[in-house]
């Protein structure tokens, strides 16, 4: 039985497959609408949640399965004071699958120690978010063609970002990747990331203004400052529109250059872009329920 | 001159430095072994000029000294075994710390559930950096 807990559980091999199985999804939705009859996904968020847990039940019903679950902690024995480790042992008697998304890190991680079904990491505190990696993944596939020889800036909150922390995990292991890294001081990414980019020899630079590296970037990876992990509004405050990627700053950056956000966006992204043939984030959030179908089928074995 | 008898079969961990022999005791657990336990404090020394000794009498299974080369490289580990010692340990750093060393990140699981081991993994042996096995969060020190 096999887990997703971080970027690093499949191998670029097995992304490969699962990047594949995606798209054959999308293309034949019918031979896949039923390979999932009688199965159940429990979604166990402890945390709010629109695109993720939606689009994990949504994966669910198209390969014909059913969901079960709750979206906050408020609604579950949490509230109570029940530990991950007994949720997870008595959910495994309910469902074969469980995607859990917790404000606490390493949580999903404590649920596949005791779990009997395989868990799938929907998020854990500013930690990592390998579903989302997934979803971007075979977002730059898609409309880039491969994923190498990529010069991609991350930009905003890069300490308590997950999908950047899971991305550039991922990330790592492709051909001729470069990274830069856009933050205010405060925000910069972990020290395990940075050990991770130096362990590696991938080539990174750690910036603060966006104007000056947009030229030189094929993916622009936006994130939203992560309010629920600030423990003072103040700091949040003061951080939250320290970048707003507007149709100037487009005008600065390659004619192909994609624009990807794992959403909600805040005030980072000027509406303005939207209509910008390079901005593909909501193109993006579609993709997520294609992968998250691979990776239900995958997890569970299922071949078809 | 302070005597204390020799043993029989157990460790003398020697070359601790000065004033940590109370937290070894507590990190290997000696408090819970039903056993003789001598700590020397200040002892004098000649390459350090004082040191702490910690002389423990027990079955030499009895005691994971993993941990030791996690706190200091240094200490030497002499066994002793009917009153003689038969092996000095080179200490090296353990490849993962159970419930010595605690997370500090109040966003990690165990901030919340207090049940759970403490796992520290070695990710860094260079540099000597344990991070926590479920946070990641690097150890910066007690």
């Amino acid at each position: 039985m096999r887990h997703l807990i971080s970027p690093l559980d499949f191998s670029v091999e097995e992304l490969d497959k699962l990047i594949n199985l995606a798209y054959d999804i999308k293309d034949n939705p019918a031979k896949y609408a039923h390979t999932c009859d009688g199965r159940i996904l429990a979604t166990c968020f402890y945390e709010p949640s629109t695109r993720t847990r939606l689009s994990f039940e949504s994966a669910m019903l198209r390969l014909g399965g059913k969901t079960l679950g709750f979206a906050s902690a408020d609604s579950s024995s949490a509230a109570k004071g029940e530990s991950v480790s007994d949720t997870i042992s008595v959910i495994s008697g309910y469902a074969d699958i469980c995607a859990m998304r917790h404000p606490k890190e390493g949580a999903p991680l404590v649920a596949s120690i005791h779990s009997t079904i395989p868990v799938i990491n929907a998020g854990d505190g500013g930690h990592q978010h390998p579903t989302q990696t997934l979803t971007d993944l075979l977002t730059i596939h898609s409309l880039n063609g491969e994923i190498k020889n990529l010069t991609i800036g991350l930009c905003g909150d890069l300490k308590f970002g997950r999908t950047v922390h899971s991305l550039i995990t991922a990330l790592v292991r492709y051909e001729n990747i470069k990274f830069i890294l856009i933050s205010p001081e405060e925000l910069k990414v972990p020290s395990y990331i940075r050990q991770l980019l130096i362990d590696k020899n991938i080539p990174f630079e750690e910036v603060v203004t966006l104007d000056d590296s947009m030229s030189k970037l094929d993916i622009l990876y936006m994130t939203r400052v992560q309010r629920e992990r600030f423990f003072n509004e103040e700091d949040y405050l003061r951080m939250k529109d320290f970048y707003i990627l507007d149709k100037a700053k487009m005008a600065l950056a390659k004619e192909n250059m994609l624009v990807l956000h794992p959403l909600p966006r805040v005030n980072e992204i000027s509406v303005e872009v939207d209509n910008d043939p390079r901005a593909a984030y909501f193109k993006q959030a579609k993709f997520g329920v294609y992968i998250r179908m691979a990776l239900i089928l995958t997890l569970l074995e299922i071949e078809v | 001159m302070l005597n204390i008898s020799g043993i029989h079969e157990g460790f003398v961990l020697d070359h601790i430095k000065a004033g940590d022999s109370l937290r070894i005791y507590h990190d290997l657990k000696l408090d819970e072994l039903d056993c003789t336990v001598a700590i020397i404090k200040n002892a004098k020394s000649n390459k350090m000029g004082k040191k702490d000794i910690i002389k423990v009498e027990c079955p030499i299974e009895a005691l994971d000294l993993d941990i030791l080369g996690f706190i200091d490289h240094n200490i030497t580990v002499n066994v002793i075994k009917d009153d003689a010692i038969v092996a000095k340990h080179r200490l090296t750093l353990p490849e993962k710390i159970v419930n010595v060393i605690k997370c500090k990140n109040p966003r990690c699981i165990t901030s919340i559930e207090q049940e759970l081991d403490q796992i520290f993994l070695l990710t860094d042996p260079e540099k000597e950096v344990y991070r926590c096995k479920y946070c990641e969060e690097k150890y910066t020190g007690r």
